[in-house]
């Protein structure tokens, strides 16, 4: 159906854009820009039932699990026993053996704990999930991952929510040449330049929350997003020019008309 | 101190302090809570308990049972 898929883990998507379920103004808001984007994933986390406050609105009647496939996260995990805990509770709760990896190693920041991730990520590879591992734009971290079995590695562009866009595009270049599996640039992106940038780099996708849930308009900014995400790939894929440090002509050099002279005499018309 | 023939048992339920009358199996705690065991997980004891096992786990004085379900995020 789609010439130039993306396949994680085996598993095809015809979207190459991943999108967050959190700090949308509404469910309803949500829906629709999940719509806009074209996404078939979406990351959720895992958290307590409220025992007080029953209200029967649940974050997956928002969701079209025909087009879309539930991804859970251990976000707000600071160590690898709990981030363990939280993949095995997402997969009971959502049956699918797939788990966005994040072992936070610091508050301010988000940035991961490698030595913790990497850690969780052995673990949960040898328990049959499929994991992918939001980390840093570390070349070297990434190939770690990747050799402990992660089904595909997601470089941060900047920090979670900065809008900062890709910090360290040599590095995201540097890390989808080397790796085998594919890369999702995931954290950072706050406009629709950003996610193309991501994706002339050569990433494999893009996954996002804030930049959509906190645009002024949402649903506007999904389809900016889902349009961006597949220009810059088609950009990629179409072999871009090299940059040169001076010009070069576009118009042909023969055939100009003779200039005017500028010496005194020469007649400029009638 | 309870009321007479009947032993009230303390667990600690997603992080607070939750009476029980007696030892009660998963798919009875979530059927008292009100909760459908089809959009939640849960630990008993730090163990995550598969669904299929709600009705044969049995909750007990001193236990910790965590529920969790999805909610929004990145």
């Amino acid at each position: 159906m789609h010439s130039d898929p993306l396949v994680i883990a085996g598993r095809t998507f015809n979207s190459r854009l991943v999108v967050g379920t959190g700090k949308y103004p509404s469910h309803t808001v949500m829906a629709d820009a999940h719509r806009a984007s074209g996404t078939e994933m979406v990351t959720v986390a895992v958290r307590r039932v409220n025992l007080t406050d029953r209200s029967k609105e649940s974050l997956i009647d928002y969701i079209d699990r025909e087009k879309i496939f539930i991804l859970p996260n251990t976000a707000g995990c600071y160590t690898a026993e709990d981030a363990i805990r939280t993949a095995r509770l997402g997969r009971e709760v959502g049956l699918s053996h797939w788990v966005k990896l994040e072992v936070i190693g610091d508050e301010k920041t988000l940035f991961p704990d490698n030595v913790a991730l990497l850690e969780a990520t052995r673990v949960l590879v040898g328990e049959g999930f499929v994991v992918l591992p939001y980390t840093n734009d570390d070349p070297v971290i990434c190939r770690k991952l990747e050799e402990a079995g992660a089904a595909a590695v997601m470089p941060l562009g900047a920090p979670i929510g900065s809008g900062l866009g890709i910090q360290n595009p040599n590095n995201i270049r540097i890390i989808k040449e080397q790796s085998r599996v594919p890369v999702i640039v995931d954290a950072g992106v706050g406009t629709a330049s950003d996610a193309a940038i991501a994706m002339e780099l050569g990433a494999d996708g893009v996954l996002m929350n804030t930049a959509i849930a906190l645009a002024n308009d949402p649903v506007a900014m999904a389809t900016a997003m889902k349009l961006a995400i597949e220009g810059g790939r088609l950009a990629y894929r179409a072999g871009r020019i090299p940059k040169r440090e001076f010009a070069s002509a576009s118009s042909p050099g023969e055939g100009r008309i003779a200039p005017v002279a500028a010496a005194a005499g020469g007649r400029a018309g009638a | 101190m309870s009321s007479w023939g009947k032993i009230s048992l303390t667990i600690r339920l997603n992080g607070e302090p939750y009476e029980i009358a007696g030892p009660v199996t998963i798919s009875a705690l979530l059927a008292q809570l009100n909760i459908d065991p089809r959009i939640v997980a849960v630990e008993h004891n730090i163990n995550v308990i598969k669904r299929q096992q709600y009705d044969e786990t049995v909750v007990n004085d001193g236990d910790e049972v965590e529920i969790v379900r999805f909610v929004g995020g990145g």
